[in-house]
């Protein structure tokens, strides 16, 4: 199973100021050893949301907002994706980020067995036939 | 927190120590089946005490240094009851080896020579090969024998016979904890890769049970290919295999339909293909690539799977690169499988008569006589030969 970890943002990653070389490196080492077990998909620190905008959706409306955004800690800094065998193993690998304050937040990835069998067919079959038809026409032309 | 929520929390610690503690142990006590048990003596003991003291903050330290006691405590034991002159110097020796050997000290390159030589040895090929699987699960994916019995749905106590015989055999044969030496170790190498597939393959179209798939098997086998390619960055095939089952994974939530049925490559949905893995795949096919000279079956197949991976649709595939590339895992590994595989590509790539012509000599192949896919390739190339009325009568 996947989980994503957000990194929750500070006063420093909103002012677009670099943790520092040690932190840096520690972090480094924890991603080498997440790397290592064989559990680190992905990663990726965020800019600042000064860089980012906002877009709110009502009806057929679409507002664009610049950032920044105000409520530091509820912005995310960035994330790791990380496979692993329970909840409980992506907690003790994130007990080990070298972190000295702030906050992460571990959320389980949906999987495809996740969604009922109904959400999928009536697109998926269509898509097949049409594909299959598609195979034909190429295969009558050889 | 509550005990149940201790011992998943201890299931955890587990799952990311015990590789590495069973390695360290090994390396003491020379004796692969001696330091799982010694690993286990461990884990008791985290059981017992954790849920009263609280997860310790280096739980890996804490099982070590346990573990290293318990070793302690085994060779006074054996020597109270064998005082035996040769086993009073063994332990002399051991427990200078355990006084000294201290795994937080342990730089982490010599943590992962440990776990190499233990992924070799638990792949070594005086075992059979169910016995690999078994123990590579157990000792380098942190399985439990119930989980093990769970993925390859036989009985607990049969992978737990298993595992105990496959320790024997070890010690019998006196298997030193070693990398192999330069004159073995490709073919060392390849039954490690091999069992990693085997473990792979079993979730990826399950021999057994009523799924067609079981991801958590795939999962466990990409993790181990994935340590092992960190660990022996330097060889190509392993990142063949790796980029192979990551691609071949990307594929897994396509390859099953709403009932559960299979879902053949060409029909399934492509937009349900995982992205993410797809491009670790093509990273480490790149790896592959750029290390070695020419490619191995694995990175090959890789290949293959690539040439899928990065097309929109089957129409659209290069299929004439993938006849070229079974072509080359022909020399690398003939088998009428994959002959048959290079004629559904020929097929695809220059039209159904020069496919037809192959299947028809693949016919008379015995080993292919039980080949559920060969009447139904042969089949479908009539189809398209317009052939139908022939296609009914001799499939």
């Amino acid at each position: 199973m996947r989980f994503m970890v957000l990194v929750k943002a500070n006063k420093d990653s909103e002012a677009g100021i670099l943790p520092s070389k040690e932190l840096f490196a520690e972090m480094g080492q924890f991603n080498e050893q997440m790397i290592k077990a064989g559990v680190m998909l992905a990663a990726d620190g965020l800019q600042a949301s000064s860089k980012g905008a906002r877009i709110n959706y009502s009806g057929e409306k679409r507002v664009v907002t610049d950032g920044p955004f105000t409520e530091t800690k509820e912005l995310i800094a960035g994330f790791w994706l990380i496979q692993v065998k329970s909840r409980e193993e992506a907690i003790e690998w994130l007990k080990r980020a070298p972190f000295r304050e702030g906050q992460v937040e571990i959320r389980q990835v949906f999987e495809a067995s996740d969604f009922p069998a109904d959400v999928i067919p009536p697109e998926h079959a269509a898509r097949e036939e049409a594909l299959r038809e598609q195979l034909q026409r190429q295969a009558a032309k050889q | 927190m509550t005990d149940a929520e201790t011992h998943r929390a201890i299931d955890a610690v587990w799952r990311i120590e015990s590789a590495k503690l069973i390695a360290g142990l090994a390396r003491i006590v020379r004796d692969v089946g001696l330091a799982e048990d010694l690993a286990q003596d461990a884990l008791v003991a985290a059981l017992e005490q954790w849920p009263q003291s609280g997860i310790p903050r280096k739980p890996g330290a804490w099982l070590m240094a346990t573990a290293k006691h318990r070793a302690i405590d085994r060779l006074r034991r054996n020597e109270r009851l064998h005082r035996k002159n040769e086993e009073l110097g063994r332990e002399t020796e051991t427990q200078q080896q355990i006084a000294t050997a201290d795994l937080d000290a342990a730089i982490d390159d010599e943590v992962g020579d440990d776990l190499l030589r233990l992924i070799f040895v638990a792949c070594h090929p005086v075992l059979a090969t169910e016995a690999r699987i078994a123990l590579t699960l157990r000792l380098l994916g942190g399985l439990t024998t119930e989980e093990i019995a769970r993925a390859f749905l036989v009985p607990a106590p049969t992978v737990a016979q298993r595992i105990v015989r496959a320790k024997r055999t070890l010690a019998e044969a006196c298997v030193p904890f070693e990398v192999p030496g330069a004159h073995e170790r490709a073919a060392r190498l390849s039954s490690v890769l091999e069992v990693i597939y085997l473990i792979f393959n079993e979730g990826y179209s399950a021999t057994a049970g009523d799924d067609w798939i079981r991801p958590a098997i795939c999962e466990d086998a990409l993790r181990l290919g994935r340590i092992l390619a960190e660990l022996v960055p330097r060889e190509p095939e392993v990142h063949g295999l790796v980029g192979l089952m990551e691609i071949q994974a990307s594929r897994l939530r396509a390859r099953v339909g709403p009932s559960g049925e299979p879902i053949v490559l060409l029909d399934q949905d492509r937009s349900r293909w995982d992205r993410l893995l797809i491009s670790r795949g093509l990273a480490a096919l790149q790896r592959a690539e750029k290390i070695g000279d020419r490619l191995g079956p694995y990175a090959v197949q890789g290949a293959i799977a690539a040439c899928h991976a990065r097309s929109p649709s089957g129409a659209e595939t290069d299929w004439a690169r993938i006849t070229a590339l079974y072509d080359a895992l022909l020399q690398l590994a003939p088998s009428p499988i994959v002959e048959l595989n290079r004629a559904v590509a020929i097929g695809m790539a220059f039209g159904p008569a020069a496919a037809l012509e192959l299947v028809d000599t693949l016919n008379s192949e015995p080993s292919l006589r039980a080949y559920h896919l060969l009447p139904s390739v042969r089949g479908d190339l009539l189809a398209k030969l317009g052939r139908m009325g022939r296609s009914a009568y001799r499939v």
